[in-house]
């Protein structure tokens, strides 16, 4: 065992980073005009040449950029203010668990509904302004990637609203904000100096990782974003999907821009980190003025308020457009609701629906291993790997579209099909960070005086882990499982790339359905996607609360 | 008997933080070590129970019955624990705490653990939560635990000190009949001399 102990880590880290590594490799190779598979013998800088003359390659260079920092700016903001209401009054974070549940394209699908020049914003305000058709205005999809920012803000907000709840709790925030008060500032002041300084070294990393997908995200700008010309991102899956075979090649190209691009973002931030850092202490030094700071956040806090209603609203409004048999422009509610979408539309998405159960079921169940075999080898070494806990979360810094191809390029040449396992190990690969995270610190906090007792009356490593470890964490293992489906229900790219296309999912039928006339169809199957990961939370709290209903000390834990 | 054999013990880095020592403890005897917090009283427990941590260097060796310990898990080395908050696994019913260690030879499982627990005063408490037992309640389970999976020696670490006074005495007189009538030789490390005068034992001052 300590052998396997030792190596277990290293396989587990092999089967994530070699992928990765084989997939940038051939995307570096297609990009200097090498890809055997369709004939082309480079190196040559023909792809460079054909990506640099698309029409538009500037503004969508400009478009990543903006929606992309700009989302995860104001996600920022929106979550530092609301952390500090909830970390106030104690409460509101539960309302976060449906949002965080909710797939992307589920989500981005349901807010167009809300937000569509027909949608729901639209009809409320239609009486007043004397609308009896839609309004002629691009309130999605709008040449500046506004309603793009807009979507990936409402998601991606309550993510790092919950990483900045979690940083929190590790520091004496109370104490610290009772201390500031008491000697005359005000709570916007501490929180810019006192708490910020504090929790940023914890929330860097998610931080990164808003920023990389915000960059780089398909799915919600093909639903959201603007079309001509499109984000990077939009334009690169264009190439890809091409009938023209070369454009897989200056898709490349366009993919190690991509990968450049967030790598220059990402490197800005942390490198302006010194400067703010100096600049900040100079601030503080003068006594940390912040004049109007209080009034900034209350508007954030609104916006906060704004965001959670357009979110709730997009759940909403999906439930109701799927059925919906009749609805008018300017009513506010369906003449005629029917299950007959539903019905009629089965047989196109019954298929997606089993193969996503497959794919979250198999995938989870890959996670979850790796990660109790990752805690466990951890537990009887007794050692921690640092550089190996890093490298776990390298498949969330890296633009998916920037490797993705490569990967099934890198599969192909190794022999391997695109298909269902491919995609199993794909979704396993961005499970499992999340996984870890969810796991190793209840992992890390059981008493270890429990696995003592056990080994005084006889119990050996194995039993210490199944008849111990195991059943005291059942509900943050559960709760791991929850994350890991809602992590794999809402992977777009991995299905589509590694899949080639036969593997429909819920999530690539229902961004295949928004780009179609049928509302209803696209919200039967958007429905489902939001439902499946909401299912999963719900399993999650409701089998430890029957199985351990008489087990005080589990109970919240 | 429970024979240690120029014992010492070092901390991660080297520094000695305890022995060597030898000492024996007869089959029904409580030998109690004492002395001050710090001086590594725990350590010599965990050393003979095969629970040091990484980093702790130990030299000489533990014998029990004649058979070497040295290098042996904790798990096959056949001694009992039983520590200060006697903790109970929070996921198993009291009853099913007592059987965990039981060994699988025995056919009346049941039976033997519900005897244990009339014993304990606990009768009628086998799918009681141990969360909801008194502190009292608790430290009689952990020590009917550890006696039902019939150790070859048994290690106690300040097991009365998170007890109230009134309740101290109850425990101690319960846990050291329950002791001599096992046969088995046991070890007490304590801070508190009226354990050490309640256990009757020789008693060893460490520091």
């Amino acid at each position: 065992m300590s052998l396997a102990a030792r190596f277990l880590p290293a396989l587990i880290l092999t089967a994530i980073l070699l992928p990765i590594g084989a997939g940038l490799w051939q995307t570096a190779l297609a990009a200097a005009g090498h890809l055997p598979a369709i004939g082309a013998q480079g190196p040559d800088l023909a792809a460079w040449a054909a990506l640099w003359d698309r029409p538009g390659l500037g503004r969508a260079v400009w478009l990543s950029l903006f929606t992309g920092i700009g989302a995860t700016l104001l996600s920022f903001l929106l979550a530092l203010a609301s952390a500090m209401a909830i970390t106030r009054k104690g409460r509101g974070g539960r309302l976060l668990a449906p949002l965080l549940a909710m797939p992307h394209a589920a989500l981005a699908i349901g807010l167009a509904f809300v937000m569509a020049p027909s949608g729901w914003i639209a009809r409320a305000v239609a009486p007043v302004l004397g609308w009896d058709r839609p309004p002629d205005i691009a309130s999605i999809g709008d040449p500046f990637g506004l309603s793009l920012i807009a979507g990936l803000t409402v998601k991606e907000f309550p993510f790092l609203l919950l990483m900045m709840l979690t940083a929190c709790a590790q520091i004496p925030l109370r104490r610290h904000l009772r201390a500031g008060r008491a000697l005359g500032a005000s709570e916007a002041r501490l929180w810019l100096a006192i708490i910020l300084p504090q929790i940023w070294p914890l929330m860097r990393l998610p931080v990164l990782v808003v920023l990389a997908y915000s960059m780089s995200v398909v799915d919600v700008a093909l639903i959201l974003g603007p079309s001509n010309p499109p984000t990077l991102a939009v334009l690169l899956a264009r190439d890809y999907a091409d009938p023209d075979l070369t454009r897989l090649m200056s898709g490349s190209a366009g993919s190690l821009l991509q990968l450049a691009l967030v790598g220059a973002a990402a490197g800005a931030g942390l490198l302006i980190r010194r400067p703010v850092a100096r600049l900040g202490g100079a601030w503080v030094h003068a006594g940390a003025p912040a004049p109007g700071a209080g009034i900034a956040l209350r508007a954030l806090r609104g916006a906060a308020c704004v965001a959670m209603t357009l979110g709730f609203g997009a759940m909403v409004a999906l439930v109701i457009w799927s059925l919906a048999w009749r609805w008018a422009f300017p009513d506010l509610v369906p003449q005629e609701l029917s299950l007959r979408i539903w019905a009629r539309s089965v047989q196109g998405w019954a298929a997606p629906l089993a193969n996503t159960l497959i794919m979250a079921g198999a995938s989870t169940a890959l996670a979850l291993l790796a990660a109790i075999a990752w805690l466990e080898s951890e537990t009887r070494s007794n050692r921690r790997l640092p550089w190996a806990e890093a490298a776990i979360f390298v498949p969330l810094l890296l633009p998916q579209i920037g490797f993705l191809f490569g990967v099934n390029t890198a599969a192909l040449r190794a022999g391997l099909s695109p298909g269902m396992w491919l995609v199993i190990w794909g979704h396993a690969i961005f499970v499992f960070p999340y996984t870890m995270i969810a796991l190793a610190d209840p992992w890390r906090a059981v008493d270890p005086r429990h696995f003592r007792a056990g080994a005084a009356l006889g119990a050996g490593p194995w039993r210490r882990l199944f008849a111990l470890r195991l059943p005291i964490l059942l509900r943050p293992i559960l709760t791991a499982a929850a994350i890991g489906i809602a992590v794999s229900v809402a992977q777009y790219l991995p299905t589509l790339f590694l899949g080639a296309g036969r593997t429909p999912s819920l999530t690539t039928e229902a961004v295949t359905l928004a780009a179609s006339s049928d509302r209803r169809v696209t919200a039967v199957v958007a429905t489902i996607q939001a439902a499946l990961p909401l299912m999963g939370f719900a399993a999650a709290f409701v089998i430890p609360a029957i199985l351990h209903r008489n087990r005080r000390d589990l109970r919240g834990a | 008997m429970l024979e240690l054999i120029d014992l010492a013990i070092r901390l991660p880095g080297g520094r000695p933080l305890l022995g060597p020592m030898s000492l024996r403890v007869e089959a029904g005897q409580v030998l109690s070590v004492m002395g001050p917090s710090g001086v590594g009283k725990s350590s010599l427990l965990d050393a003979i129970g095969g629970h040091l941590g990484a980093g702790f260097a130990l030299q000489g060796r533990v014998l029990l019955d004649g058979r070497d310990l040295t290098g042996l898990p904790a798990e096959r080395r056949n001694i009992g624990m039983i520590f200060q908050n006697s903790d109970l696994f929070p996921h198993l019913s009291v009853g099913q705490n007592l059987g965990f260690g039981m060994p699988r030879r025995h056919r009346d499982r049941r039976a033997r653990i519900e005897s244990a627990l009339v014993d304990a005063g606990l009768g009628g408490m086998h799918d009681r939560d141990p969360a909801t037992l008194s502190g009292g309640q608790r430290a009689r389970a952990a020590l009917m635990r550890g006696l039902l999976a019939e150790p070859a020696a048994i290690l106690l670490d300040e097991p009365f000190s998170a007890l109230d006074a009134q309740l101290r005495d109850e425990i101690r007189s319960f846990t050291f009949d329950h002791l001599r009538a096992a046969g088995i030789p046991a070890l007490m490390v304590t801070h508190d001399a009226q354990d050490a005068t309640s256990a009757g034992g020789p008693v060893i001052a460490l520091g």
